[in-house]
């Protein structure tokens, strides 16, 4: 961020808690950007002539005459196909050694696509991965979270997921990772190839909170230069949403405002939308694919964050542990994607969607009946044929491990309905029962 | 001259605006920012400082920015050309705005203003009209248009003249009308309406007679809606809150729908407007667009305009209820537009209520459910309007403030369930939670009985309590385990899973089974509890098991066959036999 000549300067700072400071000023224009004590800084309230700018670097140090310069925007971009296979922070300055990127100045966090403008998604991004392509299949313009416990290996499902799936451009926006993390992408990225494709904006845990809050914004004017200009076919990754969302409370909380549930601000759905909506399918053929994650304290969903998240994004990928394989799941009764019917028998076998729904409600059954077995009773043939079942579906199916063509999914299904169930029991349309059925 | 003023103060959307003269609550203004106008509406007024909640994004703007307060609030433009109209919550037409992005300060006109429609008088010199009376019709595609007197209009009034038939655009005065005080006022084929006053011009809202069919069997039979009925389906995400309400909307028996995206995915209108242009009305056989008025102001776009919206919406539909026809209004989601009233509360440092959503939550939800309803015009005719709201609860927990301030507002229930929508059950609306208190309506019950079959309710209720007991059996079957409890409890468990499986459960992806009809319902029902009333007596709940299942799987294969078709009776027929070899 240069200084301009005209720039107004302050030196008399009237409040400061750990994320804000206040001071009188005239003329500052709501958004706009400001250094404090050499510290970026952006204007969230004015009221008279009292400014209350928010420091993503946080206030440890900045004295009460720490000068203050405005610079009349908010916070942009240079945005230009430099930008691929770079490196930066959240300022969107290079942190990997190479020059700056040269290119148009785009102001970060802009406005909406028409909703009128946008086309209905219907392209399958493919992943291998049998607990998505099969049961919760995703789609270009799609916007979806992993839902995962901090102990499950959400990022390294990611970067696989990305590097399998056919796009043009993979933009990584990193918040709060940590170093290992960061390193482990940059690996994954450069060993697989693909950094030409990649652009990262990271903040790690090294680096203040409250940075972490230009990230998405960051990440999403780089996308909307590749999707909307040049009409590519981009993913972004956003991870950790949770520790994202923790920024907005922290400055939220500074400056006093009446926290709803589990102490997130009021807007909290509203703050999230608006990155979650940028995803989108555009007329001309480019569109932005969002792939989040968002962290669960002990797998629970009704947390504030899960939950706005849930209700904003078209789905979500649950990631647990399981028992009986010992394996990681895409958890069947939990994930959901609400565009797969888009694809699923249009884009893929027609059999797909029936397939799908028995094998789940076959793996309930199963649920069922282990939750008999563990209160101590006799299980009945049909338990036990269900018990079977769901281990070579875990297995053979919903593990993170599969990577597998969708037809070998369906195939694998038919596979296992057959040895274990009758025709009946899967309650599947008879037509496709007696072209696909493995008896 | 009109009160000016400048402004003093921004959070977010919340402006603060000194003025220099007469400002109204409700009152909207224009902030220029730069040359760009930003529309806003006045929220709160404190001596000279009012508080403006901005319908677009601040960001830029500066104290001391002008503005210009317009002594109006906000309006719906009322005429022909509503109908497959795709708008943003203030009506703005997003069909005619130029680029991929939406501009800010960028407002379009609802209605065409070229556009010539043919025009036929219905009043004639003389006669006294009221707001609301019709003064004449245009063909709106398939739907005669009533020209009306507008509902502003107070008092009685008498015609002067009215346009002779011929194409007029809407601009045009088609009717000149005289006051009691002989003052004279033109009548064009446009009118203005604040949106948040309900629209009165009928002679009396009496108590809903009728029911409105859904195609969707949980609801037409089990938890039936009436026309000008209230409802709404509370659930956490991921529960199919979603398609319900898009089977609703494609197969709702009436004649107008009207879709308010509120605050919801951009992706949801967009499945709307591309499918809905191809989609067949099951009632009319006419395009599903044709009747549909979307109103789209998804979670991206700016918060305050999410109130308007529904508002908007819901104008619309009262429009054309007094033209005398069946609108539906379908908002999805009204906790989105609670949540938008929670963040204008919280930025004004009002003093919170229960999870810091403004104390007024609860009347200001109310308000608008009793909006809705079935009303007698004052020429005898009848229009409705249908509400059915979509709530989704933080955490999936029904005990907040928006499920229960609308639960006491809205008269039918659906209960979406994680549980159910686990186990792939859809709806996943609860079938023992749920409930339609139109069933309690004599009015309703008569209309079910007479057009439906006598002793329909009692068969509905008989349901019911098959399902209900199988829950109990249910239960008990768990804590003391299959070989713990008599033969009958398997058996009346068994008879509710088969309820549920072959008529609860309905597939919205299937062609067949998304939309089942009355008539489809009632004998689908019969089918099933005259097996029910069955005393099977089995001897082992293994067998019991199978033959039920048996019987499910032929079940849901009629379900997936057109009604009555070969298909259809062959799989009766093997129902039938499967009856029929069971010996006790």
């Amino acid at each position: 961020m240069s200084t301009k000549a005209f720039q107004r300067t302050y030196t008399r700072l009237q409040a400061i808690t750990k994320a804000t400071v206040s001071l009188d000023a005239k003329g500052v224009s709501n958004d706009e950007l400001a250094s404090v004590g050499g510290r970026l800084a952006q204007v969230v309230k004015t009221s008279g002539d009292r400014v209350t700018l928010q420091v993503f670097a946080g206030t440890e140090g900045i004295p009460t005459n720490a000068e203050v310069s405005f610079f009349g925007a908010p916070p942009t971009l240079k945005v230009s196909d430099q930008l691929a296979g770079r490196f930066f922070n959240a300022y969107g300055d290079p942190i990997d050694g190479g020059p700056e990127v040269e290119g148009e100045e785009r102001e970060a966090g802009g406005p909406s696509v028409n909703p009128y403008k946008r086309r209905q998604p219907s392209e399958l991004i493919p992943t291998g991965i049998a607990g998505i392509d099969l049961n919760n299949t995703l789609v270009s313009g799609q916007k979806i979270p992993f839902f995962a416990d901090p102990d499950q290996p959400y990022n390294q499902v990611m970067a696989d997921v990305a590097l399998r799936a056919d796009v043009d451009k993979i933009i990584l926006g990193g918040m709060g990772l940590t170093n290992d993390d960061y390193l482990f992408f940059r690996h994954e990225f450069e060993s697989a190839g693909a950094l030409d494709r990649i652009v990262s904006f990271v903040n790690t845990t090294e680096e203040p909170p409250v940075e972490r809050l230009l990230i998405p914004d960051m990440a999403l004017t780089a996308a909307e230069y590749f999707a909307v200009d040049k009409n590519e076919k981009v993913l972004v990754l956003l991870t950790d949403m949770t520790l994202y969302a923790d920024a907005l409370s922290i400055v939220s909380n500074r400056m006093d405002q009446i926290p709803s549930k589990d102490s997130m601000p009021g807007s909290l759905y509203s703050d999230l939308a608006k990155i979650y909506e940028k995803a989108v399918q555009l007329p001309d053929g480019g569109s932005i694919t969002i792939i989040a994650v968002t962290t669960l304290n002990d797998g629970d969903i009704t947390h504030a964050i899960p939950d706005n998240t849930g209700y904003i994004t078209e789905g979500q990928l649950f990631l647990r542990a399981d028992t009986d394989t010992g394996t990681v799941i895409v958890d069947p009764f939990r994930s959901l994607s609400r565009l797969k019917q888009l694809v699923q028998g249009k884009k893929t076998r027609e059999d797909h969607s029936q397939v799908m729904n028995a094998g789940v409600r076959l793996y309930a059954d199963a649920q069922n009946a282990k939750t008999k077995l563990q209160n101590g009773f006799d299980l009945s043939d049909y338990d036990l044929r269900c018990l079977d079942y769901a281990k070579d579906y875990a297995r053979e199916l919903l593990s993170i491990d599969v990577n597998i063509t969708i037809n070998e999914m369906l195939d694998t299904a038919w596979r296992l309905f057959a040895k274990y169930f009758t025709p009946a029991e899967t309650g599947i349309k008879q037509a496709l029962v007696d072209k696909y059925w493995k008896g | 001259m009109a009160t000016t003023g400048t402004v003093t103060g921004i959070v977010s959307n919340l402006v603060t605006v000194k003025v220099d003269g007469p400002v109204g609550e409700n009152e909207l203004c224009h902030i220029n920012l730069g040359g760009t106008m930003l529309l806003a509406e006045v929220i709160k007024v404190t001596g000279d400082k009012a508080s403006v909640q901005v319908f677009e994004t601040t960001r830029g703007l500066r104290n001391g920015d002008t503005v210009t307060f317009l002594g109006r609030m906000l309006e719906a433009s009322l005429g022909p050309g509503l109908l497959s109209g795709i708008y943003d919550g203030l009506q703005n037409d997003l069909t005619t705005m130029e680029g991929v992005f939406l501009k800010r300060g960028e407002y379009t006109d609802p209605l065409n203003h070229e556009k010539l429609w043919d025009f036929t008088p219905l009043a004639s010199p003389q006669d006294t009209v009221k707001a609301g009376d019709w003064l004449g019709e245009v063909m709106e595609g398939w739907l005669p248009h009533k020209i009306m007197v507008p509902f502003s209009f107070s008092g009685e009034y008498k015609v002067k003249s009215v346009a002779a038939a011929g194409s007029y655009n809407i601009d045009t005065v088609v009717a000149t009308l005289t006051d009691a005080e002989g003052i004279d006022h033109d009548v064009t084929m446009v009118q203005k309406w604040p949106v948040k006053v309900a629209v009165r011009g009928y002679k009396e809202k009496p108590r809903p007679t009728k029911l409105m069919e859904t195609g969707v069997r949980i609801i037409d039979t089990f938890n039936p809606i009436a026309e000008g009925g209230t409802g709404f389906i509370p659930g956490p995400f991921g529960c199919g809150k979603t398609v319900l309400q898009h089977a609703i909307a494609k197969q709702g028996e009436a004649d107008i729908v009207v879709m308010a995206a509120c605050g919801e995915r951009a992706n949801e209108v967009v499945e709307i407007f591309t499918e809905y242009p191809e989609l067949v009305d099951p009632h009319t056989g006419r395009k599903l667009m044709e009747r549909t008025v979307i109103i789209c102001n998804t979670s991206n776009m700016p918060v305050a305009a999410r109130e308007a919206s529904v508002y908007t919406a819901m104008t619309i539909c009262e429009y054309y209820r007094a033209m005398g026809y069946r609108c539906l209004l379908l908002a999805d989601s009204t906790s989105r537009w609670a949540q938008a009233l929670r963040e204008m509360s919280n930025r004004m440092e009002e003093l919170p209520g229960q999870d810091a959503f403004p104390v007024d939550l609860s009347a200001i939800i109310s308000n608008f459910y009793s909006r809705a309803g079935q009303v007698i015009l004052n020429n005898g005719k009848t229009g409705a309007v249908t509400f059915i709201g979509t709530v989704s609860p933080a955490g999936g927990n029904l005990k907040e403030p928006v499920t229960e301030s609308t639960k006491k507002a809205a008269r039918c229930f659906y209960a979406l369930e994680q549980n159910r929508a686990d186990q792939k059950r859809y709806p996943a609306v609860n079938p023992v939670e749920s409930y339609s208190k139109y069933l309690e309506y004599p009015e309703i019950q008569q209309y079910l009985e007479s057009t439906i079959e006598r002793g329909w309710v009692a068969k509905v209720l008989e349901a019911k309590n098959y399902v209900r007991r199988g829950k109990e059996m249910a239960e008990q079957i768990n804590i003391l385990g299959d070989d713990g409890v008599p033969m009958s409890y398997h058996e009346a468990f068994w008879k509710s899973e088969l309820i549920d499986f072959a008529f609860l459960q309905q597939d919205a992806f299937d062609a067949i089974d998304a939309v089942c009809p009355i008539e489809r319902q009632k004998f689908m029902l019969d089918l099933i509890l005259g097996i029910c009333a069955r005393d099977f007596r089995f001897d082992d709940y293994e067998k019991c098991r199978e033959y039920f299942k048996e019987m499910i799987n032929i079940l849901r294969q009629m379900n997936y066959s057109p009604f009555e078709s070969q298909a259809f009776e062959s799989y009766l027929n093997s129902l039938n036999k499967h009856l029929s070899d069971h010996v006790n």
